[in-house]
């Protein structure tokens, strides 16, 4: 399907990645918007509330996140695709109704414009310091979908993204950003409406009788409908089976859990998104993701330019994450090297992945700037001595 | 079972309210003498008579003893987080404004954990009608205190006697902007039948409290018998004061029950104060949602 005109501003633009993302969940289709200010995301919100009233949408203000967090899984339930904007502390609140999300497969975004933590750190500077809460964040076993743009444009771009990876599993998908990304103004280019594809959730119109709502086909995902078609379905944040009726037994647990697992991983190669350079022959790979690779291509030319053979990995797609690549990788190259900013994070994936294969060093930084590209360089230069 | 038994039952005609209930999920979980039950009934009969679509009609419950009703009501229904029913409800009420939305839900999940939505969407006189069952406990968790519990009343968290104010809850409603306020027993079936059918009539943010029965955590822990006595209790000691001042009807510990309908006033709710606003300033630049459309700009 493609996005609908009547929100899709076509041409050249000159905004930033808050506003790009605004942009980029009208095209996709979103028509509600629960929200509570809070820096660096606060222009999400403020532009979506501006432009809305045009677009057949609805944007409120709730009182605090707990209550945005959750009036979006009633908007889904109610047939529309929403999503809720936050940044830590903000995000913090809201993991209560990921996991609601989750159990009951209600397709919607989270975006969190990450700024350095922990509590109120430092509310206008950038981290990426979510990284972990947004995969683990919510209680019990679940799996979600989280992906960094580097740009206003992949803000733009990778929120029409997260809906309709969103749609097309049922799963809440986080749209991490960060301060950098979200107040970096730069040039967006938003296509013409015809050119952007959109995915809408399977929709059962079927018999009533003997309906199973939460029934899934080979690929896991079960169709959904919306209050008011007739269906009179119960949706409920309690174990429950095909019926959606709540099942307090280990079994209807254990099938349930391990559904809500396996629809991402079955399809984790399709989900998993990243880009590579240099990679071929390179003894060192630098792994990267939403700004921090962009303060990494300094330091990794300047290595390049010392004779190093740097290649680049930056994760678009963070979680699932690409253990099948960073595995093959860790076969064949002497070091990764990992700069966040964060205390190390995705780090851990990488070590996990890597399996003592290669040498894995994390460049750390508490937030509040990006790195300086001179501290990376060097740990690319450490990561293989006396190799 | 006797075989005579399995006759009788056999042939004793469906209660009338069965096809509002999910019977597939019969036998409830609530105790012997419980006062859920009988307001469940007299909603059932409130939708009857309410000339409302079923299909059209959505439940949303948070998490407790009451919270379990929206999984048993043959609607779409929603039981959602534990105090967070409110807001998910108001998403769903917006994104489809053609559906009546209820909240049914016990009082500590909406005044305590709940209470800042509670509030906040009667402020806004969001399009909502909620239930709310005061047994002036946390039944669901074992009869811990509630913002409900009684000074003096004791409960499993004040073993000593609770000693902290309470909520008057039809107070709060009306201050918060509600545009409907009524409080029942679970005795007063015919009142509370006839309460909630206007509450669903009602354009805006209509609040019914309605105290029920916990006799395993509340009535027995404080002595005060079993379902059936505090029913006894509810008869004895309701006045029935129509548009009573809120102000004057705070409940004490086995003190009289100021019961009625208290408030039934206008002022215009969330969706049609955010469909004339945009209207008046955008005209037809205003482009409203399909579903809102047909029910605000038909
Ligand atoms: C976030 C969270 N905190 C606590 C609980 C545990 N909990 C479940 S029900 C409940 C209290 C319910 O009391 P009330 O709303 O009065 O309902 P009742 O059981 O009395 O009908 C609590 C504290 C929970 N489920 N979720
Ligand atoms: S514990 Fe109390 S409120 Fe819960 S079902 Fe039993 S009697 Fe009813
Ligand atoms: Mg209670």
């Amino acid at each position: 399907m493609h996005a609908d005109p009547i929100g899709v501003l076509t041409g050249a633009h000159f905004i930033d990645g808050d506003h790009a993302c605004s942009e980029g969940a009208i095209a996709a289709g979103c028509r509600f918007v629960a929200g509570y200010p809070i820096t660096p995301s606060t222009e999400v919100v403020e532009r979506i509330a501006d432009r809305f009233p045009f677009v057949g949408g609805v944007f409120i203000q709730m009182e605090d996140e707990i209550a945005s967090s959750i009036a979006i899984q009633g908007a889904v339930w109610g047939g529309k695709k929403a999503m809720t904007v936050t940044s830590g502390p903000g995000f913090s609140l809201m993991m209560e109704h990921i996991g609601l999300a989750a159990m009951t497969e209600t397709p919607c975004v989270f975006v969190d414009v990450q700024r350095a933590g922990p509590s109120t750190g430092l509310p206008t500077m950038p981290a990426q310091g979510d990284m972990m809460q947004a995969r683990w964040g919510s209680h019990g076993d679940y799996q979600i979908i989280a992906i960094a743009p580097n740009s206003p444009q992949e803000c733009f771009d990778l929120t029409i993204h997260a809906f309709n990876l969103s749609e097309r599993y049922r799963v809440p998908v986080m749209m991490m950003m960060d301060e950098c990304v979200g107040h970096m103004i730069e040039r967006v280019v938003i296509p013409a409406a015809e050119k952007i594809e959109v995915h809408n959730r399977k929709v059962y119109e079927g018999p009533k009788e003997n309906y199973l709502p939460f029934e899934a086909g080979r690929d896991l995902v079960p169709m959904m409908v919306k209050a008011g078609d007739g269906y009179r379905i119960h949706v409920t944040g309690l174990t429950h089976d095909e019926k959606g009726y709540p099942n307090m037994s280990v079994s209807a647990q254990g099938k349930l859990v391990q559904r809500l697992m396996d629809k991402i991983r079955l399809h984790a190669d399709d989900i998993i998104k990243y880009e590579e350079e240099n990679i071929e022959g390179a003894d060192i790979v630098v792994v990267t993701y939403g700004i921090t690779s962009r303060t990494a291509i300094p330091a990794i030319e300047q290595a390049r330019a010392k004779g190093l053979k740097v290649g680049h990995l930056r994760l678009i797609v963070c979680w699932p994450f690409p253990e099948k690549r960073i595995r093959e990788l860790a076969g064949r190259v002497k070091s990764i090297v990992v700069p966040e900013l964060n205390m190390g994070q995705m780090v851990y994936e990488v070590e996990r992945c890597a399996a003592g294969k290669c040498n894995i060093v994390s460049v750390p930084h508490a937030g509040g700037t990006v790195h300086q590209p001179k501290d990376i360089l060097a740990a690319i230069e450490k990561s293989i001595r006396g190799k | 079972m006797p075989e005579e038994l399995y006759e009788i039952e056999a042939n004793i005609p469906a209660n009338p309210i069965e096809e509002y209930l999910r019977m597939d999920r019969m036998p409830h979980i609530w105790c012997p003498g419980c006062g859920i039950g009988t307001t469940v009934n007299c909603f059932v009969r409130a939708l009857q008579t309410s000339g409302l679509d079923l299909d059209k009609v959505a439940m949303v419950s948070g998490i407790g003893c009451t919270g379990r009703v929206a999984g048993y009501m043959n609607l779409d229904s929603f039981h959602t987080t534990h105090g967070r029913a409110i807001p998910f409800a108001t998403g769903l009420k917006l994104a489809n404004p053609e559906l009546k939305v209820v909240v049914y839900s016990g009082d500590g999940d909406l005044t305590a954990i709940g209470g800042n939505h509670f509030i906040h969407a009667a402020r806004r006189n969001m399009d909502i009608t909620v239930i709310l069952i005061n047994n002036m406990i946390y039944g669901m968790t074992g009869g811990q205190v509630a913002p409900t519990t009684p000074v003096g009343a004791t409960a499993s968290t004040t073993p000593h006697g609770n000693f902290e104010e309470t909520f008057n809850l039809p107070f709060l409603a009306e201050s918060c902007g509600a545009v409907y306020v009524a409080r029942w027993t679970a005795h007063h079936v015919r009142h509370l039948t006839k309460s909630i059918k206007e509450a669903l009539a009602k354009k805006g943010f209509s609040f019914i409290e309605i105290l029920a029965p916990c006799p395993t955590l509340y009535s027995r822990r404080n002595k005060l018998g079993d379902g059936l006595d505090q029913m006894e209790f509810y008869r004895d000691h309701s006045q029935i004061k129509n548009g009573a001042d809120t102000k004057t009807v705070a409940l004490e510990f086995q003190g009289d029950i100021v019961v009625g309908k208290f408030v039934d006033k206008e002022r215009p709710t969330y969706l049609q104060a955010m469909n004339q606003h945009y209207q008046k300033k955008f005209g037809d630049r205003y482009v409203p949602s399909e579903e809102m459309r047909k029910v605000f700009h038909a």
